[in-house]
């Protein structure tokens, strides 16, 4: 059978997308998410009277608490089945991703399951994070001192 | 007596199906041919500790119903045959040390049980061997955590991809005359047809079921209209298209096409492009399939089991998937 | 007013992400990694703190915020501490983030049980 016919006819048949839906969804349910965090934020300002400066990373342990909550609730990867990016792109997606993990090798002991895969989705955005920013702050730090 | 070999085909004489015990997970219950499998479980753990563990169980609870069907005890099997999808075959040799018997692994991912039918048959067939089991079994949850992603993450799912079946299936075989026989098999060549996705399932594996589909008329020497129904394992509904337009292109005749993963789950059980797994062919020719030649429906029955022999590993190094394809007929004895 | 904007830019950042999910092979792994970088380099010329002003939680919350807190964190204590202020003070600004992620993973982990 010819591998250029094969898949022109399994181009043809295949399940159209639906990336008009998926993509309103992914909007709403995202900016849903910074509903929330902003609701939280304006929370900490006006009523506990913390600094806006401080106030945006309690905001953030508050979200990323959630996320593991409702992750643990085994209700997160329902929502994140309808909101595909939605749920992925903000913060509470990597407290998502590293308490599933910790949550499969839960089974297989605290050290070796648990600790030892908490990174296993997690880890390759704060290495691609680290990595970036050593780079791109390197690069400032030197061009510094030309200007 | 012994089997006849043509090619890649093997013809018997002598196998007939003693008897069959399946188990189901809950949304296999819930699908549309619930009522033909022996027990079923209301969740992922069934009251273990792991779902390994409850994998386990229920290959276990598939072998004792198949044993209790046949009205006899375990000591009287003189061979088992079978496979999962886990890693070095946990579900099946970690039970397989209770059964007291040899034991062999097979693997050739969602077409294992087609494979290790074919092998008992071929025991049966040229050994003297009175009564072998062929059985399988998969689990939603551990396939999930070995091929894809952990079980929590919330992932969106691409709507090409299948969903893997939860179940245990064993099927009893002996030289003795029965209702229904296993009259041939073939035994599949690895197709790699170049896909790359491993969320595409059935699009990768269709070629595979369309060589075998093949080789196994022209080894026979005859054309689908033999068989009343010929089904394939776990193309799915995308795949189960590609195979059609495959079929009809090459101008093979047939009477009736379907394939295992779209008749195991109903339209609106949110399970993407339908089933796939092991145990999914097994569940639908065994289960719903053996209960209907058995009330006379079907007379002859061809099932292509597919597989697609992929690794997490492999595929991240960017290889091909490569894919297999066994196929074996059911018969009702004249 | 702060609701709308914060709603409108998350929700335009996730979009974005979900057309580059449909149209590529790309795993979510592979699109957040992108979007830290993303982030990190939108702090190269100060425009994220820009974003941050308008949208508060809304610019906060997408991963491109955390690349942009590392480089932020990394480019303040070159400030005091030369080349080396870059390994010193990249967690400075994500460490909430990072250690109340692990922690909370961790505690829910011992707590529940993986249901699918």
């Amino acid at each position: 059978m010819d591998e250029k016919k094969y898949n022109q006819i399994a181009e043809e048949l295949k399940p159209k997308k639906q990336v008009f839906k998926h993509t309103l969804y992914a909007f709403l349910i995202g900016g849903a998410i910074g509903a929330i965090g902003e609701f939280f934020l304006e929370l900490y300002q006006n009523l506990f009277s913390i600094s806006e400066k401080d106030a945006g990373p309690i905001m953030i342990i508050t979200l990323v608490l959630i996320a593991a909550i409702l992750t643990g609730l085994g209700i997160y990867d329902r929502l994140g089945n309808i909101a595909g990016a939605g749920s992925f792109i903000p913060i509470t997606g990597f407290s998502n991703a590293m308490t599933s993990c910790a949550l499969d090798g839960k089974t297989e002991g605290l050290v070796t399951g648990v600790a030892a895969n908490i990174f296993k989705l997690g880890g390759a955005v704060i290495t691609f994070g680290i990595v970036a920013s050593f780079i791109l702050g390197g690069l400032r730090y030197v061009v510094s001192f030309f200007i | 007596m012994s089997s006849h070999f043509l090619s890649n085909s093997f013809v018997f004489d002598h196998v007939y199906v003693e008897s069959v015990g399946t188990t189901a997970g809950l949304l296999e219950y819930q699908g549309p041919l619930g009522s033909y499998f022996d027990k079923y479980y209301l969740d992922h753990y069934h009251g273990n500790d792991s779902y390994e563990l409850a994998e386990i169980e229920m290959l276990s609870d598939a072998i004792f119903c198949c044993l209790n069907k046949a009205k006899i005890k375990k000591e009287d099997v003189d061979i088992y045959f079978g496979g999962d999808l886990n890693n070095q075959l946990t579900a099946c040799y970690y039970h397989a040390f209770y059964l007291k018997k040899p034991f062999i692994g097979l693997y050739s991912a969602c077409a294992t049980m087609a494979l290790a039918i074919g092998q008992a048959s071929l025991m049966i067939e040229n050994h003297n061997i009175e009564r072998a089991i062929a059985c399988t079994v998969s689990h939603n949850a551990t396939a999930e955590r070995q091929f894809r992603y952990p079980l929590e993450y919330g992932i969106q799912r691409k709507n090409t991809m299948t969903f893997t079946a939860t179940g245990g299936c064993a099927v009893s075989l002996t030289p003795h005359r029965s209702p229904i026989k296993i009259a041939s098999m073939t035994l599949g060549r690895v197709v790699d047809m170049n896909q790359y996705d491993a969320n595409d399932m059935g699009r990768a594996m269709a070629p595979a079921a369309y060589d075998t589909y093949k080789q196994h008329m022209k080894d026979l020497n005859i054309d689908g209209r033999y068989y009343d129904l010929i089904l394939t394992g776990d193309l799915s509904n995308y795949g189960k298209s590609i195979m059609e337009r495959l079929l009809k292109d090459s101008q093979q005749k047939y009477k009736v096409y379907d394939d295992c993963g779209a008749l195991l789950y109903s339209q609106d059980q949110n399970v993407y492009q339908g089933g796939s797994g092991p145990v999914c062919s097994a569940l639908v020719s065994f289960g719903y399939i053996y209960q209907e030649m058995l009330k006379g429906k079907y007379q002859k029955v061809l099932i292509l089991a597919t597989g697609a022999l992929l690794s997490p590993v492999m595929t991240n190094q960017k290889l091909s998937i490569p894919c297999v394809c066994h196929a074996f007929a059911l018969e009702v004895t004249q | 007013m702060n609701y709308i904007m914060s709603f409108l830019f998350c929700g335009f950042v996730c979009a974005v992400a979900q057309l580059i999910y449909e149209y590529t092979k790309l795993t979510p792994g592979h699109i957040t990694c992108s979007f830290v970088v993303v982030g990190a380099f939108l702090d190269l010329f100060h425009f994220y703190d820009q974003l941050i002003k308008i949208f508060h939680a809304g610019a906060m919350l997408p991963i491109t915020s955390f690349g942009h807190s590392l480089m932020h964190g990394a480019m303040h204590m070159t400030k005091e501490y030369g080349v080396f202020g870059l390994a010193m003070g990249m967690f400075d600004l994500t460490a909430a983030g990072i250690s109340s992620a692990i922690l909370f993973a961790f505690f829910v982990a011992v707590i529940f049980k993986s249901r699918s």
